[in-house]
């Protein structure tokens, strides 16, 4: 990476000259932080102390033998505070808004996690909160917007454009172009203009070193794969920054939607739809017309529902370091229905998409192989989804009658 | 007549000149034309043309929306660049094309900087474009003698106004405030100081833009700037009252 956060041709801070100064007060901050030992240690400390760090690898024992092949570990992400490995960005940069000595912080969310954990952040740390979410994402998401709102954050809800992360993303920026003196844009991935990238994606590398001590502790040596869902690829570049160097398959497994051939689906890199473009900031692979105009897209889980990349996982892409696949929304759907039968574990819409793809490759390892899986959230977030897509007949007369408790 | 020479002609003649925004195709390109034309005929000195993006993140609310609907309407970047040549052709004042980085990166920075020289459109606004990242952009728009115009905002500091000024050509646009384009300004002497600072820091022309709504504004800005740039409003007039009533809305400025 060079000093203006490029990785290989992609990346960049492509801001408005509004935010410019905002931004060098950013990387400043972050620079000088990153490279104080106290700093960690305080992040370490109350990632342990608030968040149940570290998180445990989960052996599934039932799951591999009902493969028959490799042998599945699962990163247990989802048993963050609030659910989600967000947990992880949101309280280094609140510790990093404490330094800036800001007050408000404002951010965007798709699936509602990022939203919920920086709501939570704020209430820890007394600081004022914004989130905007897509009007769309506000209805598939409601329990989030919920406890959003009951953690006192202001959700707005941004009608503009999809109605979707996207556009939350470009509400957020025009929020903070305007209040940049007293606020802090808690971007949620590891997507937008440097430092974000290299921000968040150092905050969620506590997720790789973990799980790698845990796996030679337990195995005696390392996997052969790792799978992890990308939508801006935070979870994704969390677990595979600490084995970059190590002998292992890092795949990244995208929201395939409808199928890639529908053009329904937010599959970057890994369908040929993406291209090269710049926008909310930083170069990376886009789903864009011709014309450099945003596509739609599709996908059951919201938080993968995004037409960016983190440019870091471009750049891997390209140097042949990670290896990108999309599933399908029925995939993902059979994936949690499986895994919840068989282990017990509930894993969210967006973290079931690594354990589909990987579902597909374990069968055909030997049983002297290990692949992890990283469980980057809970899915009791998605319950309404989940239970639409199973066509649940008793949610449906519970909820039924929910409403008719209401109507009275 | 070059634009430099354009400039300094009319500012001879007036006290301060009017800059005017559309979004290309929105409402339709009919409208387009009529507002063009009334407004040439009501005397604005120069134009930017806005070439509609689905991500207009420095935009407020109207030009968001127009940005949106234009696109919903199928408009297309060779159609904007099309239009905005044969408004150069029938109209004696000078074009810019306003666009976000992505459209520029999209059709190619040498192909679209060809497009306006031939075009006889005189530069480009790229809000979302620092000079750190516009090495090649800044490269290919001088190679056709067109000017890329940089902006200063109230939080640049003085040695990076004149970094930016260093590599800007025809006039330099100053953000009045922070903020995205529409909302109200406040026309204070703390603008004023920072008009003081932006004009130490180049010899090129002044605009100013964002939140300029009406004649109190152009005045405030009479003596500080060189330009007044209104967006947002001659939108939200088309809006309202039709593209009839622009001719006079942009009389009542001066």
């Amino acid at each position: 990476m060079n000093t203006r956060g490029y990785y290989g041709i992609f990346g960049g801070a492509f801001i408005p000259e509004i935010l410019v100064s905002t931004f060098d007060e950013l990387v400043e901050a972050f620079e000088k932080a990153k490279n104080d030992s106290v700093f960690w240690r305080e992040y370490e400390e109350i990632m342990s102390t608030y968040s149940c760090r570290p998180t445990p690898l989960t052996f599934a024992e039932n799951l591999s033998r009902h493969f028959g092949g490799a042998r599945l570990y699962i990163k247990r992400e989802d048993l963050n505070h609030t659910g989600a490995h967000k947990a992880n960005n949101v309280m280094g940069q609140g510790l990093l808004v404490k330094r800036m000595k800001k007050t408000r912080v404002i951010a965007e969310t798709g699936a509602g996690q990022h939203g919920v954990a920086t709501a939570t952040m704020a209430a820890k740390f007394g600081l004022r909160c914004t989130i905007y979410m897509g009007a769309v994402d506000v209805k598939r998401q409601r329990p989030n917007v919920f406890w959003m709102q009951r953690l006192g954050a202001e959700v707005v809800p941004v009608t503009e454009g999809t109605g979707l992360l996207k556009d939350a993303i470009n509400a957020a920026f025009r929020d903070w172009i305007t209040h940049m003196d007293d606020t802090h844009y808690v971007l949620g991935t590891a997507c937008g203009p440097h430092p974000f990238p290299e921000m968040v994606s150092y905050f969620q590398s506590i997720i790789g070193q973990e799980a790698r001590k845990q796996i030679l502790e337990k195995e005696g040596k390392l996997p052969k794969g790792i799978y992890a869902c990308v939508g801006g690829g935070s979870n994704a570049l969390g677990i595979f920054r600490a084995f970059l160097d190590d002998p292992v398959e890092l795949v990244g497994v995208e929201a395939g939607g409808k199928g890639l051939e529908t053009g329904q689906h937010a599959s970057r890199l890994a369908s040929k739809d993406g291209s090269i473009g710049v926008a909310q900031g930083y170069k990376t692979y886009f789903l864009q017309d011709g014309d450099g105009q945003m596509r739609e897209t599709h996908s059951v889980a919201a938080g993968l529902d995004y037409i960016g990349v983190s440019p870091i996982l471009s750049a891997l892409k390209e140097q042949g370091r990670i290896r990108a696949e999309a599933v399908t929304d029925q995939e993902v759907m059979d994936a949690l229905s499986l895994t919840i039968r068989k282990e017990g574990l509930i894993p969210a819409l967006e973290s079931a998409h690594a354990f589909a793809q990987a579902f597909k490759e374990a069968g055909r390892l030997s049983r002297e192989d290990i692949i992890l899986i990283n469980q980057s959230g809970r899915g009791d977030k998605d319950i309404f989804t989940i239970a639409d897509a199973f066509d649940d007949p008793s949610w449906k007369v519970f909820i039924q009658e929910k409403a008719n408790e209401y109507a009275i | 007549m070059p634009f430099d020479s354009y400039l300094k002609k009319r500012r001879a003649e007036k006290d301060i000149l009017l800059m005017t925004h559309l979004v290309l195709g929105y409402p339709s390109w009919e409208t387009c034309l009529q507002v063009i034309e009334s407004m040439v005929k009501a005397g604005v000195d120069l134009m930017e043309l806005q070439i509609p993006f689905s991500e207009p993140m420095a935009d407020g609310p109207v030009i968001l929306q127009a940005n949106q609907k234009a696109l919903e309407k199928g408009v297309t970047v060779r159609q904007c660049l099309n239009f905005a040549r044969e408004m150069a052709g029938r109209f004696d004042i000078p074009f810019f094309m306003m666009g976000y980085y992505n459209i520029l990166f999209k059709f190619g920075l040498d192909q679209f900087a060809t497009a306006l020289a031939e075009g006889n459109l005189k530069g480009a606004i790229v809000p979302d474009l620092p000079p750190e990242e516009g090495h090649e952009y800044l490269r290919v728009m001088k190679q056709q003698g067109l000017s890329p115009i940089l902006f200063f905002s109230p939080t640049t500091p003085d040695s990076r106004m004149g970094h930016i000024a260093s590599l800007a050509r025809g006039f330099i646009y100053c953000l009045s405030r922070k903020g995205v384009t529409g909302a109200d300004t406040s026309f204070s002497q703390e603008m004023a100081g920072y008009l003081v600072r932006c004009r130490e820091a180049t010899s090129l022309p002044l605009a100013v833009g964002f939140g300029i709504k009406d004649k109190s504004d152009v005045d405030f800005l009479k003596g500080k700037t060189d330009i007044a740039v209104i967006g947002s409003q001659t939108i939200r007039i088309v809006e309202q009252q039709g593209s009839g009533a622009v001719g006079a809305f942009i009389r009542s400025l001066r």
